[in-house]
């Protein structure tokens, strides 16, 4: 028996048994709040006001015709009010499915954890987090047990005192001096910044500002902030300074970028996992061909030599001669 | 969902919530409208609409008001359908929806959309904060992860190819999923490999293709006081560095490898061996003077695995030389070699 797993359904006001679960939790959503505005109703459904009235002139048509016809919902949203005036057994929510139970009380472990590793502003106080975890685990009941199976490890911040003192810089809108690692070219840089926020993704906390080295929005990764210094400075974020969308993934590519064609043996096939590609072309035996988009050819370079004879780079022709010339002459310092 | 089928359904959830009786099927046809007079068109629509409310979560019983019924009825019992009550105070609300915001992107969006849905309309103002002081996020991920979690929500084995680091080929492997795990940002799942009768972890970039069922829901069983979390750890931890590499690297260079060093002798020809290196050498290797011996530092680095090792090592090009040990520094110059082929 092999049946291939289906994809999740993705949230949306479109999909076709969202509109059921909407109108599912809509009269409960009235109920529970007497009385409600239109406008703020469909804001809270993600829907339009008109799709909102067209999902209230459904409910209240629905009639049921035994023994005697009769309609189990009266409504009216007359003056832009919704007033649900009988709910029959429509007036609770559905229970949560095991697949909404788990997407919360794992996202709530994650910030647990979070908390627990780095005292983080929101995460640590008045314990809230345990208090609405366990509020959520009783209300899902048997739904919240699976939910045990995934799990998002946060990485331990090493530097407490740093995340402290960005928050500090944050707070007070104060610029800050760092020493940044930088691991493509193997430098420790020295660079101001002015904070814009905390970020963690994927477990991972990063710093995201101006950077007045690079005069751009930058992410730095906490765990490679070698010391740090709030200035007596105040931050100068330039107005159209835009927090990088990370939805669309931490790269994001420039058109200045180097385009770099890389051949990897099944050994060196670990690149595309790590690195986002523009291209992944198979060439049989487990070999690949890809495309990576960097602002650093040293960044390239060394990732060559680290590959050796597992990575080999066909385009540009100069990069690869760059690489053979840099192997050269670390050979020769073992001559 | 034509807007005839939603109403079909909603028509049906109402009608047997409502009713504190199993109701049969000729019942139902009668109370709800919207079904097809033949009665065989209405027992196929029947049967897919009962099965759609299954998959919403909708608890539909089938069974007998009396012992002399002979045909089996329908109900929803208000007990097993209603969330039960909750209220969050305001601090609990923002957390939670902080909570529903982690996986915006990511494969459990619409599951985290779906349950907020739900919790509003219970009453929980868990409105959008627009500036939290932190912003925790997963990214769109891996293809595999939804049937994977299908696999362990449901208890039912998968089976997959999988192509494990260095392998020209991948080879097709049976779990009986145990936990999926995100760990350095990168998503693991954990489990039973019935062909290599041991516990193994997989990665999910590395599963080529589909992932599909090979067994019925509810056959896989996990042993009590598992840890999935436990489990990926232990796999993923390296051994304890038991061996020690000693470096000439370049003053200025090589931070990379000087952030778990000790001081040897710095440039200037100073033995530094003997004080502790924790204060001696920062981070950056702030400790290390520079000078010149040869123009060169001298450092002692604890390492593992020699192949991972002088991989790291090659990759700083010019800038670090190994010496010992010695198939150490024979692996750095077979890779430097690599590269010049």
């Amino acid at each position: 028996m092999t049946t291939p797993g289906k994809p999740l359904p993705r949230g949306g006001a479109g999909t076709s048994t969202t509109r059921l679960q909407r109108l599912l939790a809509l009269v409960p959503y009235v109920v529970s709040r007497k009385v409600v505005g239109l406008a703020d109703t469909a804001a809270a459904f993600g829907v339009s006001e008109r799709e909102l009235v067209d999902d209230l002139n459904l409910l209240w048509c629905v009639e049921l015709r035994s023994p005697d016809p009769y309609c189990p919902i009266d409504l009216s949203y007359e003056g832009g009010e919704i007033v649900v005036s009988q709910a029959e057994s429509m007036d609770r929510p559905l229970r949560l499915a095991v697949d909404e139970a788990s997407a919360l009380l794992v996202a709530l472990r994650m910030l647990a954890e979070i908390g627990q590793v780095a005292s983080m502003p929101g995460l640590d106080e008045g314990q809230a987090l345990n208090r609405t975890i366990a509020k959520l685990e009783a209300a899902a009941g048997e739904a919240a047990t699976p939910s045990t199976q995934v799990a998002i490890q946060v990485d331990k911040i090493a530097q407490q005192a740093v995340l402290d003192q960005l928050r500090d810089a944050l707070a007070r809108r104060h610029r800050v001096h760092m020493s940044y690692y930088v691991p493509g070219r193997d430098e420790a840089t020295e660079r101001d910044v002015d904070p814009m926020r905390l970020l963690i993704v994927e477990g991972r906390t990063y710093l995201e500002g101006w950077c007045r080295r690079a005069d751009a929005v930058r992410l730095f990764r906490l765990d490679r902030v070698l010391s740090l210094d709030v200035l007596d400075v105040a931050a100068e974020v330039p107005a159209g300074a835009e927090p990088k969308d990370v939805d669309q993934g931490l790269f994001s590519p420039s058109a200045e970028d180097l385009n770099v064609v890389i051949e990897l043996t099944p050994l060196g096939r670990w690149v595309a996992e790590y690195y986002p590609c523009d291209s992944i072309e198979e060439l049989g035996d487990g070999r690949l061909r890809v495309t990576l988009r960097t602002p650093d050819p040293g960044w390239v370079r060394r990732l060559a030599l680290r590959l050796g004879e597992n990575g080999r780079i066909v385009a540009p022709a100069s990069l690869a001669a760059q690489v053979r010339e840099d192997a050269s002459a670390a050979l020769a310092q073992y001559a | 969902m034509s807007r005839r089928k939603t109403e079909r359904l909603l028509g049906l959830v109402v009608c047997l919530l409502s009713s504190p009786r199993y109701l049969t099927a000729v019942q139902i046809r009668e109370a709800v409208p919207g079904y097809p007079e033949s009665f065989e068109a209405f027992k196929r629509m029947f049967e897919r609409d009962k099965e759609e409310l299954r998959e919403l979560g909708i608890p539909l019983e089938t069974g007998f008001n009396s012992a002399g019924d002979d045909e089996a009825g329908y109900r929803i019992p208000r007990q097993a359908y209603v969330l039960p009550e909750i209220r969050l105070e305001p601090d609990e609300a923002a957390v939670l929806s902080l909570a529903a915001r982690v996986w915006r992107q990511a494969e459990l969006a619409g599951a985290a959309a779906g349950a907020l849905l739900k919790l509003r309309a219970a009453g929980v103002e868990a409105e959008e904060t627009t500036q939290p002081g932190i912003e925790p996020r997963l990214l769109a991920g891996e293809a595999a992860f939804g049937p994977l979690w299908e696999g362990v929500r449901d208890r039912r084995p998968v089976t997959f190819a999988y192509r494990a680091a260095g392998r020209s080929e991948a080879q097709q492997r049976h779990l009986q999923p145990w936990g999926v795990v995100n760990r350095h940002g990168r998503w693991y799942v954990a489990g039973y490999d019935t062909d290599r009768d041991a516990v193994r972890v997989f990665r999910l970039s590395r599963i080529d293709g589909d992932v599909r069922f090979s067994g019925p829901a509810g056959s896989v069983i996990v042993p009590e006081g598992t840890d999935v979390r436990e489990t990926v750890r232990e796999w993923d931890t390296h051994p304890p560095a038991q061996r020690t590499a000693v470096l000439r690297v370049r003053p200025g260079a090589g931070h990379g490898i000087r952030r778990h060093a000790t001081p040897l002798l710095d440039s200037a020809g100073l033995d530094t061996a003997g004080l502790d290196s924790t204060d001696t050498a920062g981070p950056d290797g702030s400790g290390l003077a520079p000078g010149s011996t040869g123009g060169w530092d001298m450092i002692s680095v604890p390492f593992s695995d020699v192949g991972w090792f002088a991989e790291h090592l090659a990759s700083f090009g010019t800038d670090v030389v190994a010496l010992e040990p010695a198939d150490l520094r024979e692996a750095v110059i077979t890779q430097l070699k690599g590269a010049l082929a």
